[in-house]
């Protein structure tokens, strides 16, 4: 007897299944807006995705296509256990290009090319709530956003600009979804964020330890928060191609190459490297492109 | 002022009592505070005064009665119908709330800047230049350096913190201020000032006040009408002058005389 | 070579086949069974029994063996299994009163009807090592207790209730069914029922720690064992379609009574109120333990000051559980260099800013 036949389908039972897609349609209604759920046990560590897996499980069927990415590359450890996890559980196809997935999880990354209609982004979450290091409370927290009170969000950001000149937050950098709930959006940087506004594809987050699911509906508007005299900027990097691809406008990873501070940069999405460089792009440093 | 304001009351409380259990807080208490009036309630601690003053600012609900409120669309509805959204929007705009210990009313890890700024942060401003003008300006109506802007309350005196949750609440350009014991806990020489600064706060901006002391010399100094209360109910109220050089009741006259003697 | 690191999923597989070698060990020596765990290591199958909130000794001594003897990685193993079980419903209520005492003590009584049950424990023992132990000496047998003192015993807080010195057994409505944290989502404020059942789940360490900082002044309360008795219990389910209560099985439990007193108030005269602890198997530092969170946990309804964390629902109820503790935590462990990499830019660009304006300055100076 194969391991997988000692569970479902997507290792969660079906009534599980439904209640988590009750969860999401709540969430697709009120956008921005966290959904508590019934989180269940998982067999992998909580901050680890549980609450991602639990969404994926529950909306996956037999003909998806699933792309399993951490830190925007689908080769990294955990990125290949939770791959590894849907194809011993529901046994489906998966791969690493993003215009062939139907479903695309993530951790920490919005892929650079552009999704569309037919396709679904869903994000592990850690810490859904926005204004937790502002408030610990869960109670004051939920009455917050019920009362659409987000004066302390903006105290904030003013504390950047007043201490730094400008506003310090780097990632998970909070947003406002259709004018209403302040969301944040797991712990991508905020080089991402404008991908949220009016996405095509359907945006949803799952917190497994925090027992939460929130969704962004298809062509949603996403704002990310600012002063109107400090208007929101992404991460930039003046003079800096990727050393593979010699790509540009992406988000970078800097890899240390030596022990004497040589370093290269290149592209976070592992993907989108890879297309470029079989589309014959190359960069500066083509040679370390080498696989081990 | 609208016209609506000058010939109708601020707020209107009628028949307020607040029992915890069986024990009373306060017991049937009516009055009306008309625009730009400042009343002092006084009383020794336990005689109700921070019970009733927690009723009016809906911070607490009152077991019987009303509080209505004169609101800006002339409107005067009683707060305890009001939405929880409708009354956290009074406070935070068309009212202030100066606590005794000024750490109740500040956030004492921001920057004093921050928390002036607050307010406008709250209800929608989003152009930090301007929020920083306000806020500087507020820190100077108030005698705090606005080279301090950056700096923490934490790096403040008592004073200073007191003068600075006094600009938090009055950047708003609110209605109606509720004060428990402001001067309370502050060397004498630094309640002289801060009740300086406040009298001369409240009249140049017609404020209307309701502030709760024990101290008479607070409610000489700063009030135009005053309300003396004793086991939960208001045993004699009047004009200030009038109840602290007049008062008719037994409990009055030994207030007034244990304390203006001294 | 080093760059864009590639054939994580080999690695992963070869990190894992390390694994399995390392718990196997060296293998001239035996391979421990499920039997010598069951058996041998009965403390540690009862704590990841009770955590992982299912009983099932042999499940538990499989998890123990899985996880090298890791007891909280155990826990996870039971935990991730449960949760794939369908859920028939809940149990009638326990009858403790009604457990086949192996071990019963009250430190509130010098002696009560059925006397001091001391049963098997080393809380008298000398700490000092058994060297006969490492040379696997051969244990006599015990004398057994006879029927009598395991017998239906009365619990000893009924001594102090007929005489109307403790708070009443808060009333419960029959069939009533207890909420199920592991079915639906925790909310505040949870109320007594929920606590505890999150205490139940909870991390023996985490209360123990929470339990003793009542005990050092962080909340009131001076309690006392009122009593624990350690045994079997009956457990039954009433079912629907036959109109009647089947036997399911037995139990082992431990149930702590923690006793303490309260002034009372104008209206409430001055009486001895309670905090209880549950836990399967034989585990009383979890019990004693969550007895006294679950009282300093009640101070609402006694009018207590909410000064300390053991009464702090929130803070409690969100770190108890080991589980999402263990996982939150060691996720630190996952790759975070996408936000690193923004960290990183973020402080350069703060560190160019000072160098450029100081530079600035400098130059004006200069001028």
């Amino acid at each position: 007897m194969k391991q997988e036949n000692f569970y479902n389908f997507a290792y969660l039972d079906e009534q599980t299944k439904r209640m988590i897609r009750r969860a999401i349609l709540k969430a697709i209604a009120i956008p921005g807006y966290q959904v508590p759920f019934a989180s269940r046990e998982m067999p992998m560590p909580y901050g680890w995705g549980t609450g991602g897996v639990q969404v994926t499980a529950s909306i996956i069927g037999k003909d998806d296509v699933l792309k399993m990415i951490d830190q925007g590359s689908d080769d990294t450890t955990n990125a290949v256990a939770l791959r590894g996890f849907f194809e011993l559980t529901a046994g489906v196809e998966s791969t690493t290009e993003t215009s062939e997935a139907s479903i695309i999880q993530t951790r920490h990354r919005i892929p650079e090319d552009d999704l569309t209609e037919d396709q679904v982004i869903v994000f592990q979450v850690p810490i859904p709530e926005p204004l937790r290091f502002l408030e610990p409370r869960e109670t004051e927290t939920r009455k917050m956003h019920a009362l659409e009170e987000y004066g302390l969000m903006h105290v904030k950001l003013y504390e950047d600009i007043a201490t730094h000149g400008h506003i310090a937050t780097s990632y998970a950098y909070p947003v406002k979804v259709m004018d209403r709930y302040v969301m944040d959006p797991s712990p991508t940087p905020k080089f991402d964020n404008p991908k949220m506004h009016k996405m095509a594809a359907l945006q949803l987050y799952g917190a497994g330890r925090e027992k939460r699911i929130y969704a962004i509906p298809p062509y949603t508007d996403v704002v990310s928060l600012d002063f109107e005299d400090y208007p929101f900027s992404v991460q930039e990097w003046p003079d800096t191609e990727c050393g593979l691809c010699g790509a540009t406008e992406v988000y970078f990873d800097e890899v240390v190459t030596d022990d004497h501070g040589g370093r290269m940069f290149c592209c976070s999405d592992s993907d989108y490297c890879e297309k470029r460089r079989a589309a014959g792009h190359t960069g500066k440093q083509p040679d370390q492109a080498a696989e081990v | 002022m609208n016209s609506a304001g000058v010939d109708s009351p601020l707020l209107r409380c009628s028949d307020l009592s607040k029992y915890y259990g069986r024990q009373p807080g306060c017991i049937d208490v009516s009055f009306e505070l008309w625009p730009g009036e400042v009343l002092a309630i006084v009383g020794e601690s336990g005689s109700g005064k921070t019970t009733l003053l927690n009723c009016l600012s809906a911070n607490l609900e009152p077991t019987s009665g009303t509080v209505e409120y004169a609101m800006r669309d002339g409107t005067m509805p009683n707060l305890f119908d009001l939405g929880e959204a409708e009354r956290r929007f009074l406070m935070r705009t068309d009212w202030g709330f100066v606590h005794q210990n000024p750490a109740d009313g500040l956030r004492m890890a921001v920057s004093a800047g921050a928390n002036v700024g607050e307010r406008l942060m709250a209800v929608g401003e989003r152009h930090y230049g301007k929020i920083r003008h306000s806020a500087s300006d507020w820190l100077e109506r108030v005698e705090i350096e606005t080279g301090r802007i950056d700096d923490y309350p934490r790096t403040f005196s008592g004073g200073m913190r007191q003068r600075l949750q006094i600009a938090c609440n009055l950047i708003s350009a609110p209605r109606l201020v509720f004060m428990d014991e402001p001067t309370g806990g502050l060397d004498v020489s630094v309640q002289a000032r801060i009740l300086d600064l406040l009298r001369g706060l409240v009249s140049d901006l017609g404020l209307s006040v309701i502030v709760v002391t024990h101290d008479l010399a607070v409610a000489r100094l700063l009030s135009h009408r005053m309300m003396v209360m004793k086991d939960g109910r208001v045993i004699e109220s009047g004009l200030t002058d009038q109840v602290l050089d007049d008062p008719q009741e037994a409990y009055s006259q030994l207030l007034v005389s244990s304390i203006l003697q001294v | 070579m080093y760059v864009a690191v590639k054939g994580g999923k080999k690695a992963i597989d070869a990190a894992h086949r390390l694994f399995a070698d390392k718990r196997r060990g060296d293998r001239s020596v035996p391979a421990m069974t499920l039997e010598q765990i069951a058996n041998q290591l009965s403390f540690a199958v009862d704590r990841v029994m009770s955590e992982g909130s299912l009983y099932d000794r042999e499940l538990a001594s499989l998890a123990i063996k899985q996880s090298a003897g890791d007891l909280i990685e155990a826990i996870f193993l039971i935990r991730a299994y449960r949760t794939t079980l369908p859920r028939f419903g809940a149990s009638r209520p326990l009858e403790t009163r009604e457990m086949r005492v192996e071990r019963r003590i009250s430190a509130s009584y010098k002696d009560m009807p059925g006397g001091q049950v001391l049963g098997p424990t080393f809380d008298y023992s000398h700490r000092l090592l058994d060297f006969t132990l490492a040379a696997d000496g051969e244990v006599a047998d015990p004398e057994r207790p006879d029927e009598a003192m395991t017998a239906q015993l009365g619990h000893v807080a009924e001594i102090l209730d007929r005489e109307g010195l403790i708070e009443p057994v808060p009333a419960d409505a029959e069939n009533e069914q207890p909420p199920d944290l592991t079915r639906e989502p925790l909310e505040f404020p949870a109320g007594r029922k929920l606590r505890l059942q999150n205490l139940a789940r909870g991390d023996e360490g985490f209360l123990l720690a929470m339990g003793y900082s009542t005990q050092r002044g962080y909340a009131r309360g001076h309690a006392f064992a009122g009593e624990i008795r350690m045994g079997e219990v009956e457990v039954e389910f009433f079912a629907e379609e036959l109109g009647f209560n089947v036997p399911l099985g037995r139990v082992k439990l431990t149930e702590c009574q923690m006793v303490t007193q309260f002034k009372g108030s104008s209206k409430v005269k001055p009486q001895f109120t309670r905090g209880y602890g549950l836990a399967f198997g034989q585990s009383e530092r979890k019990a004693m333990s969550m007895a006294l969170v679950d009282r300093a946990l009640r101070w609402e309804e006694y009018g207590e000051e909410l000064v300390a964390p053991a009464q702090d629902e929130e803070f409690v109820l969100s770190h108890s559980d080991n589980i999402q503790a263990t996982g939150f935590v060691e996720h630190l462990k996952l790759p975070h260099y996408v936000d690193f990499q923004a960290e990183l830019e973020l402080v350069r660009k703060m560190r160019r800013e000072i160098e450029e304006r100081d530079e600035a300055e400098s130059q004006e100076a200069a001028e």
